[in-house]
């Protein structure tokens, strides 16, 4: 008898270990970036990048924040910005100094990708 | 039959009878194989000598030596498990090729650890990068620097091994935004005269990291330009297609060309498009080696199928 309620409470246990385990996934991917960047952040966050399309105007530093278990890159299509490879909790910043429309994707995975409209003034 | 946990061909009971009467060297065996048979028998009449023989090799896929996140804390540890294996295989292989994703980082240190531990199954290796191998700064020097000796390109090459033409493709290089896996005009290029001339009689494997076929575009688990290959190998009777990056078995038979992506010695990865994102699967510590895995290539005498086995790293 008390061989099957150990049996079941290892059970229990196990089940919930699981839950818990996705629980903590969940609330890391929800959790706020632990540091204030200076500018607009795009979080990749399950091989997104989000917000997809960020405005901003000239002169605003945008900060890219890993927030996935496996590395990403950010690299513009025009290859006019480039991160080195990006592993979990890593950060790349880029200042646009000019008006435009900046397709960018994760050189790893391509199907990721992103863009940032810069405006004028 | 040494089968365990798996059967590689869409309809077992065929392949199994193909593959019993294939070891009994019965010689009607092929002309039921696959619908192909009346063109094999002439090509073999036309070029008996290039008759495979018969002998196995090993697939290793996606080892992310230097991965330690939830899933798996020590990818270095369930790699050495995963050559372990080899040893206990029932017939040993000639050779093993690592499809990909040795290094999680293409970092130096990820690179020797990676050549330490499969040096210990004591047989030749053949590679291919994944896109993991590809970060260091010189994106894939690293990599060539190490294994791409005799290689062109990016680090693609051909090899024959006992009367069967290994094709190693790269897929992970010069990648387009918004696209899959690609092999860019050049490697096609080298492709198509790679494979001119030779018997379409002659059993032909192609290795390359990611998936060769669209297995789930959202996740970009394709090649974009992979049909032009497919469209070079297809007067083959026998071709075999192995890959990785998907971390799961998946396959798919196209004519006589056979596509299979193998299990990772790293992490599992959910099935396309079951969850948010191709990310690791996190699985309870217990639950993780059966979901690890190797896979064993049997080529039987004659031109049949190549019969694949995938064996977990729980059996």
């Amino acid at each position: 008898m008390n061989k099957t309620l150990l049996a079941g409470g290892l059970a229990l246990a196990l089940a919930l270990g699981v839950a818990d385990l996705r629980d903590l996934a969940a609330y890391a991917a929800q959790a706020p970036a632990p540091a204030a960047a200076a500018g607009p952040t795009v979080k990749i966050d399950n091989f997104v990048f989000g917000p997809e399309a960020l405005t901003v105007s000239v002169g605003t530093t945008v900060t890219w924040i890993n927030q996935d278990d496996i590395p990403h890159t950010v690299v513009a299509n025009d290859k006019s910005f480039k991160s080195k490879v990006l592993d979990s909790d890593e950060r790349f910043s880029f200042t646009f100094t000019r008006p435009g429309e900046y397709g960018y994707f994760c050189s790893l995975h391509p199907h990721m990708t992103g863009k940032v409209i810069v405006k004028a003034g | 039959m040494h089968d365990d946990d798996h059967q590689s061909h869409p309809d077992p009971s065929r392949r199994g009878l193909l593959k019993c009467m294939g070891w009994a060297g019965t010689g009607a065996l092929w002309t039921m194989s696959g619908g192909v048979g009346a063109a094999i028998s002439l090509d073999q009449a036309l070029a008996a000598p290039a008759r495979a023989q018969s002998f196995s090799f090993l697939q290793l896929s996606d080892s992310h030596v230097g991965f330690n996140k939830p899933a798996n804390p020590d990818a270095a540890a369930t790699y050495r498990e995963a050559v372990g294996k080899i040893a206990a295989l029932p017939v040993k292989p000639d050779f093993i090729i690592h499809t990909g994703d040795i290094t999680q980082l293409s970092k130096d240190q990820e690179f020797d650890d990676a050549e330490q531990i499969i040096k210990a199954a004591g047989l030749p290796v053949f590679h291919v990068p994944g896109e993991h191998d590809m970060l260091d700064e010189g994106q894939g020097k690293a990599y060539l620097a190490r294994f791409g000796k005799g290689t062109k390109g990016a680090g693609w090459y051909s090899f024959d091994h006992k009367g069967v033409h290994f094709v190693a493709l790269i897929n992970v290089a010069n990648l387009k935004p918004g696209g899959m896996g690609s092999l860019g005009g050049e490697q096609l290029e080298w492709l198509e005269r790679d494979l001119k001339g030779r018997p379409s009689s002659q059993p032909i494997v192609v290795f390359a990291h990611m998936p060769l076929w669209t297995v789930y575009a959202d996740w970009g688990w394709g090649t974009d330009d992979a049909p032009q290959a497919m469209a070079y190998l297809k007067r083959f009777g026998s071709v075999t297609v192995l890959n990785g990056h998907i971390h799961q078995i998946t396959q798919k038979v196209e004519g006589n060309i056979a596509f299979h992506t193998a299990r990772s010695t790293a992490f599992p990865q959910p099935v396309g498009g079951q969850g948010p994102s191709p990310g690791p699967l996190k699985v309870p510590a217990e639950q993780l080696h059966s979901m690890l895995g190797i896979t064993t290539a049997s080529i039987t005498r004659g031109h049949g199928p190549i019969a694949l086995t995938d064996r977990t790293l729980a059996t």
